[in-house]
C-alpha cells in the first residue's frame, strides 16, 4: 500500500482555507452521511451562508468565529491518489499551530484571495513552510467567484504570486483559479471557458511523491534510551540515516569510542538488518557505556562535533529572539544548553530576503549563530535531515527551531582526542620556581587577540623589546612566521586554522615552561581555540589580552592588504568578512587601538605585563 | 520505507519510547478495543516483547461480557501488569452535560483519581484523528493540569520528533501514539500482524460492533463482515461515521467538545 501524500493547507487568514477543503470533500463526494444537513444546520443557527468551513472546524468557537484554531488532518481519496490535507490556521497569532501542522509533509496548497492577492502574512508563510522542508507548492487563487472569473485578474495574481514564491527558490507545479462557494475548478471545470490548465484535484494529484529516508548515507542513530535487563543493556534509537547490521562497527558520539554490534533485538522476531526511519534495539560486543544523547555514527563518515553553528531558525517566542538568551537546544536526542551567540540577519518578507538586525521577531524568520558550552554531534542539514535540524525550548516548551549550517565551524573531533593513549607524562628536575628565581619573573603566556589590522603584531614585537630591555627572557610567535615552519603543511580551512592555533598554544605553553614570556600575536577569532590554549598552559599563568578595534577602522589599515583581497573575493574565509570572530567574553586586558594611540597602548599592555609576571 | 503501515508503526513506536525515556512513571490506557490492542501490540515491538509498565481499564462495570472475558484472558497471556480502575458514580459527574454524556464522563473522573493515587507522569491512549473531529485537534503528546483539562486553544509546538513533555506542576501528559492511524489503517494492520480483538467486532445476526464503550450507551451497526477481510472492504466503502453508534457524541454539537475539554480521553 503506497503511502498517502500529506499536503499542508497554508494562506492568510480568511482567504478561504478551511471553506475550501470542506467544498472539495463535497465535491469529491467524500463527507459522511448526514454531514451537508449537519453544516447546513450549523450555518443556520449562526445565521450564515452555508458555511464549508464547518466540515472542518470541529471546535465550537471555530465555528462561531469561522475561524480555524487548530490544525487539523483530513483524509481525502481522489480518484487517483489518497491525499492527507492538513488544514492550518493562517492568523499570525497561531503560527506555532501551523508549524506543527506543516512539520513533516513535504508539500503545500497555498490559498489566495483572488481579491487582496498574496499579502505579507502569505509570503510570510510561504517561506516558513519552505525553512519546515516543504518545496513542492500548489496555489490555489481563490474566491474567483467574486471577480466573475476574470481572465486578466487572475492572470496578474499568478504572475505576482509567482514571482514571490520564485525568490524562495521553491517549485511551483501549478496556480489554479478555485471558487469554494461554488466549487469551480476545484474538481469539475469552471464556468471560465479560458482555462485550460488542471482542477485544483488534478493539481493536487501530480505533486511528487515524498521522498524516503536514506539508507545509502552514512549511518547516524541517536541514542533515545538504554534498556537494562540483568547485565544485558540494550540499546534502543531510531536510525535516522543509513543502515545497521549485527557485526557493523559504529563510532560513539561525542566520546569518540568504537563498538561493534552484537545483535539487533526485536519482538516477534529479530531483524537482519534495520533501515532508515526504524526503530533500532541492539547490543555492543565490547563494554562501551552509551547514554540516551550520543549518536552513534559510521565511522568512516562520522557526523561533525562542535559547539558552535550558524542557523536558519523560525522564531515563535513571545519576545524577539536577541543575543545573549539561553535556551535547551535539542538535535536528535540530544538535549543541552545554548546561548545565542549573534544574529546574523532577519527574513524581510516583504522583499523575502536578508535584512540586517539585532533581534528576530516573534513568528519572524532569520539566521543566528548559536553557541553551546559544550562540543555536540550534529550535521549540516544538507547532509542529514535528522541530524541537521533542531528544535530551542524554554521551560520545556519548543519556541524555536531551524536549520544547521556549521560548515564555517572547524570540527573539533580531531583536538578532543589524542591519537595515541599509552603515553606517560616525565617530571622535569627543575621546577618553575627555580627558574622563576634565575631568571627574575615568571614564565607566562600574553596571547594577543584580534582582527586583522588591529595591532597584534606592533604590540607584540614592542612588549617583547621592552621585556628583553628589562632583562626578561621573552620571545613573540608570530602568525607568518610560524606558517614558514612548524606550520607549514597547513592550509587556510577552518579545520588547518584550529591546529595552526592548538600548535601554538602547545608550543607558547613549552616556552613559558621554560621560563620565558611568550606573546603571541594570532586573530584566534574563535573562544574555544583560546579556551584550549588556555588550557594546554595548565597552571602556567595565561593571560587573554584583546586587541580591539573597529572592523572599519582595521580595514582601512590594511596593512597586508589582506582586507582589499577579501572584499574582492581572492581570499575566502576572511575574519570579519565572510568569517566571524568572537569577541573574547572576559579577557584578562583590552587595549583599545580605536580610541588610544600607539605609544599608550604600548605602555599599558608593557605595564599589565611587567606587574603580572614579576618574580 | 514506502509502506505506510511500516511507516505508521515506527512513528508510533518512536513515540511509546520516548515517552518512556521522559515520562516517568507512565501508564497505558486499556479500553480493550482495537485501538487499544494495537498500541498495546506496537508497545511489545518497542520493548522486544514485554510490555514494561501498568495497563489500566477504567472500569465503569458497564462493559460487555465479552470485553471482560477477553481482559481475563489476555492479562494472562501477555503477562500485564494490569490495573482495574473503578469509576464514580455518574452523580459526581457534571450534571450541565446531556446524560450520555455524564455516563462517559464516569471515566474522566476515574482517570483523574487514578492519576492523582498513583502520581503517573505520563498516560499513553489509543485516540485517533479520525474518528472524531475534536480528537483530530490533539497533539502527539499533550500536557493536562492537575484536573485532567485539555486546554485546545494553547497547545504546544511539536515537530520533527520533539515534544513537549513538560506538564504543569501536579499535571500530567496524554501520549496518544495511534494519532495518525485511521480506522482502516488500524484493521489492515490488526489482519497484518494477527493481533487479537474481541468477538464483539464481527458480524453476528447481521450486526457488529464498529466502536466499542460501555454496553447502556454503544449500539450496533448493520454489517455482515465476519472476518477481518470483509470488515476492511466494508470500511473502504461505508460513508457512516465510525462513532455513529456511540450515543454520546451526538447529543449537542458541542457534546464531545466538552467531554475533552473536561479531560475526556
Amino acid at each position: 500500500m503506497a503511502r498517502p501524500l500529506a499536503v499542508c493547507l497554508a494562506g492568510h487568514v480568511d482567504h478561504g482555507k478551511s471553506s475550501l477543503l470542506g467544498r472539495l470533500l463535497h465535491e469529491l463526494d467524500l463527507l459522511p452521511e448526514g454531514k451537508v444537513a449537519r453544516i447546513e444546520a450549523a450555518s443556520a443557527r449562526r445565521g450564515v451562508p452555508l458555511e464549508w468551513s464547518f466540515a472542518l472546524d470541529a471546535l465550537q468557537l471555530e465555528r462561531d468565529q469561522a475561524v480555524t484554531l487548530d490544525t487539523t488532518r483530513v483524509h481525502v481519496r481522489t480518484p487517483r491518489r489518497e491525499l492527507i490535507i492538513i488544514d492550518c490556521p493562517g492568523h499570525r497569532e497561531l503560527v506555532r499551530n501551523l508549524v506543527t501542522g506543516a512539520a513533516g509533509t513535504t508539500a503545500a496548497l497555498l490559498v489566495v484571495d483572488a481579491q487582496s492577492g498574496a499579502e505579507a502574512q502569505t509570503r510570510a508563510h510561504a517561506a516558513l513552510l519552505r525553512l519546515l522542508g516543504i518545496h513542492n507548492f500548489v496555489v490555489a487563487v481563490n474566491k474567483m467567484d467574486a471577480l466573475q472569473w476574470s481572465e486578466s485578474e487572475f492572470t496578474a495574481r499568478r504572475d505576482e504570486i509567482a514571482g514571490a514564491l520564485g525568490l524562495l527558490g521553491v517549485v511551483v507545479h501549478a496556480i489554479v483559479p478555485t471558487s469554494a462557494r461554488d466549487g469551480g475548478n476545484l474538481v469539475n471545470a469552471p464556468p471560465a471557458p479560458w482555462w485550460q490548465g488542471p482542477s485544483l484535484v488534478n493539481a493536487l494529484e501530480s505533486l511528487p511523491a515524498e521522498i524516503a529516508m536514506v539508507n545509502d548515507g552514512p549511518l547516524r542513530l541517536p541514542v533515545q534510551d538504554v534498556y537494562r535487563t540483568g547485565t544485558r543493556r540494550v540499546v534502543a534509537g531510531r536510525l535516522a540515516q543509513g543502515t545497521l547490521r549485527a557485526g557493523d562497527e559504529v563510532l560513539v558520539l561525542p566520546s569518540g569510542e568504537r563498538a561493534h554490534i552484537a545483535e539487533l533485538a526485536g519482538w516477534p522476531q529479530p531483524p537482519d538488518a534495520v533501515e532508515a526511519g526504524v526503530n533500532a534495539a541492539l547490543t555492543f560486543v565490547e563494554p562501551v557505556i552509551v547514554a540516551r544523547g550520543d549518536l552513534l555514527c559510521a565511522p568512516d563518515a562520522p557526523a561533525r562535533l562542535t559547539p558552535v553553528f550558524d542557523a536558519d531558525v523560525f522564531w515563535l517566542g513571545r519576545d524577539p529572539l536577541a543575543p545573549g538568551q539561553r535556551f535547551e537546544l535539542r538535535v536528535g536526542t540530544q538535549a543541552v544548553p545554548v546561548r545565542v551567540a549573534a544574529v546574523i540577519h532577519a527574513l524581510d518578507v516583504d522583499r523575502l530576503a536578508p535584512a540586517s538586525a539585532h533581534d528576530i521577531a516573534t513568528n519572524g524568520l532569520g539566521r543566528v549563530t548559536l553557541r553551546c558550552d559544550v562540543p555536540i554531534a550534529l550535521d549540516d542539514a544538507a547532509e542529514c535531515k535528522e541530524t541537521g535540524r533542531f528544535v530551542l525550548a524554554d521551560a520545556g516548551v519548543i519556541v524555536g527551531g531551524g536549520l544547521i549550517d556549521a560548515s564555517r565551524y572547524p570540527d573539533q573531533r580531531h583536538a578532543l582526542w589524542p591519537k595515541s593513549r599509552n603515553l606517560v607524562a616525565v617530571d622535569h628536575h627543575i621546577s618553575a620556581s627555580e627558574r622563576r628565581t634565575r631568571g627574575g619573573h615568571m614564565g607566562a603566556i600574553v596571547w594577543l587577540t584580534g582582527l586583522s589590522g588591529s595591532g597584534k603584531s606592533t604590540l607584540a614585537m614592542a612588549l617583547e623589546r621592552a621585556l628583553f630591555d628589562r632583562g626578561w627572557g621573552a620571545y613573540t610567535i608570530d602568525g607568518d612566521n610560524v606558517r614558514r615552519g612548524l606550520n607549514a603543511d597547513l592550509g587556510f580551512s577552518p579545520e588547518d586554522r584550529q591546529e595552526n592555533i592548538r600548535r601554538v598554544g602547545e608550543v607558547a605553553a613549552l616556552f613559558a615552561d621554560a621560563g620565558l614570556v611568550c606573546i603571541t600575536a594570532f586573530i584566534s577569532p574563535f573562544d574555544d581555540d583560546r579556551a584550549r590554549a588556555r588550557a594546554a598552559a595548565g597552571r602556567r599563568p595565561f593571560f587573554e589580552i584583546y586587541v580591539k578595534s573597529e572592523l572599519a577602522t582595521c580595514e582601512a589599515r590594511d596593512p597586508k592588504g589582506l582586507y582589499g583581497k577579501a572584499r574582492r573575493g581572492e581570499i575566502k574565509g576572511f575574519t570579519g568578512i565572510d568569517s566571524p570572530y568572537e569577541e573574547p567574553t572576559a579577557p584578562d586586558l583590552v587595549v583599545d587601538t580605536q580610541n588610544h594611540g600607539e605609544a599608550a597602548c604600548i605602555a599599558q599592555l608593557v605595564d599589565f605585563v611587567a606587574e603580572r609576571c614579576r618574580a | 520505507m514506502p509502506d505506510q503501515l511500516q511507516h505508521l508503526e515506527q512513528h508510533s513506536i518512536h513515540l511509546i519510547r520516548e515517552s518512556y525515556a521522559r515520562l516517568k512513571p507512565l501508564a497505558m490506557l486499556w479500553s480493550l478495543g482495537k485501538d487499544s490492542n494495537t498500541m498495546l501490540w506496537l508497545t511489545r515491538k518497542a520493548f522486544q516483547g514485554r510490555v514494561p509498565f501498568p495497563v489500566i481499564l477504567l472500569d465503569t462495570g458497564n462493559e460487555f461480557a465479552e470485553v471482560y472475558a477477553f481482559r481475563d484472558r489476555y492479562v494472562r497471556e501477555w503477562d500485564l501488569d494490569y490495573i482495574n480502575a473503578p469509576c464514580p458514580p455518574v452523580e459526581a459527574t457534571d450534571p450541565a452535560l446531556p446524560p450520555n454524556a455524564r455516563a462517559a464522563a464516569r471515566k474522566t473522573l476515574g482517570l483523574a483519581q487514578l492519576i492523582a493515587q498513583r502520581g503517573f507522569a505520563g498516560v499513553l491512549l489509543g485516540i485517533r484523528r479520525d474518528e472524531q473531529a475534536i480528537r483530530a485537534k490533539e497533539r502527539a503528546m499533550s500536557p493536562r493540569d492537575t484536573q485532567g483539562a485539555w486546554h485546545v486553544r494553547d497547545q504546544p509546538t511539536e515537530l520533527w520528533g520533539h515534544y513537549t513533555s513538560a506538564a504543569p506542576v501536579g499535571g500530567h501528559v496524554r501520549v496518544h501514539p495511534l494519532l495518525e492511524w485511521t480506522e482502516l489503517d488500524i484493521w489492515r494492520y490488526v489482519e497484518r500482524e494477527a493481533i487479537p480483538v474481541c468477538e464483539l467486532y464481527f458480524a453476528r445476526n447481521g450486526r457488529r460492533y464498529r466502536s466499542l464503550g460501555e454496553a447502556d450507551i454503544t449500539f450496533p451497526v448493520t454489517s455482515n463482515a465476519t472476518t477481518l477481510a470483509e470488515i476492511i472492504s466494508e470500511l473502504e466503502t461505508t460513508r457512516d461515521e465510525e462513532r455513529a453508534g456511540r450515543a454520546m457524541d451526538h447529543e449537542r454539537e458541542d457534546a464531545f467538545e466538552r467531554l475533552r475539554a473536561a479531560g475526556y480521553m
